[in-house]
């Protein structure tokens, strides 16, 4: 099982979140302007990188809160965890 | 007056698993800017460091998240939850009463930890979870409450609904640890 830094509470069991997509994608502020396109971009189109990757990360099953990760795809390791509203962490390669 | 009787939903009150006595909870939630305020108001200071309890006479306040409580009043005294909402007044919070939803167990004894560790991921040493420490968790797959009450003692809040899953799974984990 995969040990989990929550930003709010520190290390949890994996069992404990649930996966919340890709992180840093912003609500267009007036969707009505947004051809359609633009729209398909915002609601479908995300990124499947081999590597890191920021993703939201909800502790459902504790403090309930929304955080992000940045997570490297190919080995499954969390590499840094930050609250919402937090630009993602530089992380030496 | 009314008597209140709450049937529970526990088969047993057998070794170091036993049902908690019916009580008074409240879900509160408020901003982290008026939890100052809102403590005055309750008479309880709301813990504020993840995962810590704070006990005031008969009332406890758990915290569950950063703008989340669990409150607790062991009397059960009836308007427990008006009254609150009745100092509460003006605060820009929310107050939900949540009694009937979810019963106690309370795990005692040497192999508390055992027991509890049959199902909860967590570190449950005592180092890693002392007394006073309270957590939303999962016991196997029910979402629970638990709550370190003395070194050997834990509380564990569940939904009604699951109550009696928990309870059979503690019980056999009981018997072989």
């Amino acid at each position: 099982m995969l040990i989990i830094p929550c930003p709010y509470c520190g290390e949890r069991p994996e069992l404990e979140f649930s996966y919340g997509g890709q992180a840093h994608i912003d609500r267009p502020l007036a969707p009505t302007d947004l051809n359609d396109e633009e729209w398909n971009e915002y609601l479908y189109v995300r990124a499947n990188p081999k590597g890191r990757h920021a993703e939201r990360w909800r502790h459902i099953h504790g403090c309930a809160r929304f955080f992000n990760a940045v997570r490297d795809t190919r080995t499954d390791h969390i590499l840094a965890t930050y609250k919402v509203g937090e630009p993602a962490p530089e992380i030496p390669a | 007056m009314f008597e209140t009787r709450i049937a529970s939903p526990f088969s047993g009150e057998s070794g170091a698993i036993t049902a908690v006595a019916p009580l008074g909870r409240a879900v509160l939630r408020c901003r982290e800017a008026d939890i100052g305020r809102v403590s005055d108001k309750l008479g309880l200071a709301l813990p504020q460091a993840a995962c810590r309890s704070e006990s005031n006479g008969p009332n406890s306040a758990l915290w569950l998240g950063p703008d989340e409580w669990l409150l607790l009043n062991a009397d059960m005294q009836d308007g427990w939850v008006p009254g609150l909402a009745a100092r509460l007044d003006g605060e820009l919070c929310s107050l939900v009463d949540v009694s009937h939803r979810q019963v106690a167990l309370s795990i005692d004894g040497e192999r508390a930890e055992e027991i509890l560790a049959s199902g909860c991921a967590l570190n449950l040493s005592l180092r890693a979870f002392p007394v006073g420490m309270c957590t939303r968790t999962m016991y196997a797959r029910a979402e629970i409450v638990l709550w370190r009450t003395g070194p050997r003692s834990f509380y564990l809040d569940v939904w009604r609904s699951f109550a009696r899953y928990v309870e059979a799974l503690l019980r056999e984990a009981e018997s072989e640890v």
